[in-house]
């Protein structure tokens, strides 16, 4: 192995001896040699795959079929089959309709407000500006690595009702909210955050994607008289198309799946106002209800696929 | 963009695009101050942005003599360097495999890579724990590492990065009758420089910033990751000191910060990286 590269011929004999044992049945030596190492690099991946993410979600869908109850995670396997009545109960549990009502809020809002600024940030750094580019890209992404504990820690700092937001207001002669007892306030809170740590990604990709775009095009169109914002709308958006696809499924999904913000900036409160599916599902497990838990989490999985098939289907249409 | 512009609009959005990165810093901000505020000043005043002081370090005495935030800081180093040392050799290996060998079920395993990437990870954790549960592996350092060995994302970004690397350098070493392991460790490995910090740093960052499972697979103190540590002192209404909840944060966050500070070529490259299929 230590003289590969100096000996070629030396080499040969290794690789003959390691592929002493052709399988017989494959065409082709070199091939049979290929499979067994190439099955070889991918099995690390393989078992972690299959172990917590393939068996989890068929459980996860398997289980939401019984009644399973935290007592019977020791011996899971003498569970009682209940059909859908799972499903029914979730569906029908008030708790779960609210938090889902939630889940559509953070989405419909969240989602258009992230994509369109980042978006904006992104045609600024692209063409906008010519100097500090790097400087500013690195600080918009900086919240993207920020932990969302200490983020939410933070949070609650900043937004406590003579914190210093509202310390702030005030001296702007606005008198604050107590941001965090309110509903409609907290949930403005919680969407802020989320906001805040998605914004960095969303621009970074919208760059990615502006600077594929070819420089002629922007020339020939300024040629022919059209306006910025006449070339950013019949032009830019349309090329950057397959972008746009991949940050709103990335972003929808993102949003859909909410689950460290609402959890820790208000733990689902007031009034229910912030809990998103996932609390849900994760409150349900901690109470030991883990067939609701495990239903929920499909019934959420389930919308998010329909949501990323949806984007895709409208935004290829409109293409 | 070629075209000429005012320079009042260039100052406009020199202006705007300032503001907008301060805001966005706004909060780091408020966290570095408040770290090094006493209880005593918060009481006093409650919105005041700056601390009388920079050099009152009491938080941070309080978090690792009282709230046991060096056990925690162990925790995240083993964890985080664990990931980070498997995610480059297994992620490296698999990317590879994918974007360099033929063989028979390559599709399903990159099919395996897409799926891994999508599902959103609320759907699973609940029965990954029970996984855990049934490994016997609750309440270890095994146990929080196990599901982070190889993430889906660092497996695509090292595919991505393979597909790069000219196939003429791979096949001259085949034809030489090198081994494929020694073409990967010898001639591909090397190549992957820039591959390599992106997935490590990439990884780093999931593995220091990861919340929920460590939540749930550490149960007792001395197995708490420093985010789950800070999560449980911020829910414990007992001591709702903002002043160690904040220097705590600064604790999470610091090592991040200062890694991206240097690097942050390398986590820009591995978002875009993923976003560019």
């Amino acid at each position: 192995m230590t003289q590969l590269a100096e000996k070629p011929g030396g080499v040969v004999r290794v690789h003959r001896a390691t592929g002493r044992a052709p399988s017989g049945r494959r065409r082709h030596h070199l091939t049979s040699t290929h499979g067994r190492i190439a099955w070889t690099f991918v099995t690390p991946f393989m078992i972690i795959f299959v172990l917590f993410t393939l068996i989890p979600a068929f459980m996860a869908l398997g289980f939401s079929f019984t009644d399973i109850k935290a007592s019977d995670v020791r011996n899971p396997f003498g569970v009682g089959f209940v059909y859908f009545d799972t499903f029914v109960k979730v569906l029908g549990n008030a708790g779960f309709q609210r938090s889902a009502l939630n889940t559509l809020i953070y989405v419909v809002i969240g989602v258009p407000v992230t994509m369109v600024i980042a978006f904006l940030l992104a045609l600024v750094l692209d063409a906008g500006i010519r100097r500090l580019k790097g400087l500013f890209r690195a600080l918009i992404y900086v919240p993207v690595i920020a932990n969302v504990v200490a983020a939410a820690v933070i949070w609650q700092y900043a937004f406590t009702n003579q914190g210093p937001i509202n310390s702030a207001l005030s001296t702007l002669g606005i008198t604050g909210p107590n941001w965090l007892s309110q509903p409609g306030t907290a949930v403005f809170v919680v969407l802020l955050l989320c906001i805040w740590r998605n914004i960095g990604t969303c621009m970074v990709l919208f760059l990615a994607g502006l600077q594929a775009v070819p420089e002629e095009v922007h020339e020939a169109a300024s040629l022919d008289g059209a306006g910025y914002w006449r070339r950013v709308a019949s032009m830019t958006v349309p090329l950057l198309q397959p972008t746009t696809l991949l940050v709103s499924v990335l972003m929808t999904v993102n949003f859909l799946n909410m689950f460290d913000e609402p959890f820790l900036v208000t733990n689902g409160g007031p009034l229910n106002s912030t809990r998103s599916i996932a609390q849900w599902v994760y409150e349900q497990f901690g109470y030991g209800n883990i067939a609701g838990s495990m239903a929920g989490s499909w019934v959420l999985l389930v919308i998010v696929l329909i949501i990323a098939f949806l984007q895709i289907r409208f935004l290829r249409s409109k293409a | 963009m070629i075209t000429r512009r005012s320079p009042l609009v260039s100052g406009v959005l020199y202006l705007a695009i300032a503001v907008i990165c301060a805001l966005m810093l706004v909060p780091f901000a408020l966290v570095f101050f408040g770290a090094f505020k006493s209880q005593g000043e918060f009481i006093a005043d409650p919105g005041g942005w700056l601390p009388q002081s920079f050099t009152n370090v009491q938080n941070f005495v309080v978090l690792f003599v009282e709230k046991n935030f060096g056990t925690y800081m162990v925790n995240s180093i083993i964890v985080s360097v664990a990931t980070v040392v498997a995610n480059v050799l297994f992620s490296s290996m698999a990317g590879y495999a994918l974007a360099k060998l033929e063989f028979r079920g390559k599709s399903l395993v990159f099919l395996a890579v897409m799926i891994a990437m999508t599902v959103p990870y609320v759907a699973i954790f609940v029965p990954q724990f029970l996984v855990i549960a049934q490994l016997g592996l609750i309440n270890t350092h095994v146990g929080i590492i196990l599901p982070m060995l190889v993430m889906p994302i660092a497996v695509f970004i090292m595919r991505q990065f393979a597909l790069g690397v000219p196939d003429e350098l791979i096949e001259a070493a085949r034809i030489d009758g090198a081994s494929e392991a020694g073409i990967f460790f010898r001639i591909f490995m090397p190549l992957l420089g820039p591959a390599t910090a992106t997935v490590a740093i990439f990884t780093f960052l999931s593995s220091w910033n990861y919340f929920l499972f460590p939540l749930v697979v550490a149960q007792t103190q001395n197995m708490y990751t420093l985010p789950v540590g800070l999560a449980i002192a911020s829910q414990d209404s007992n001591t709702t000191n903002y002043g160690v909840l904040l220097a705590g944060s600064v604790v999470v966050l610091l090592p991040v910060l200062i890694l991206f500070l240097f690097l942050q070529r390398y986590f820009i490259q591995g978002i875009a990286t993923t976003g560019l299929k």
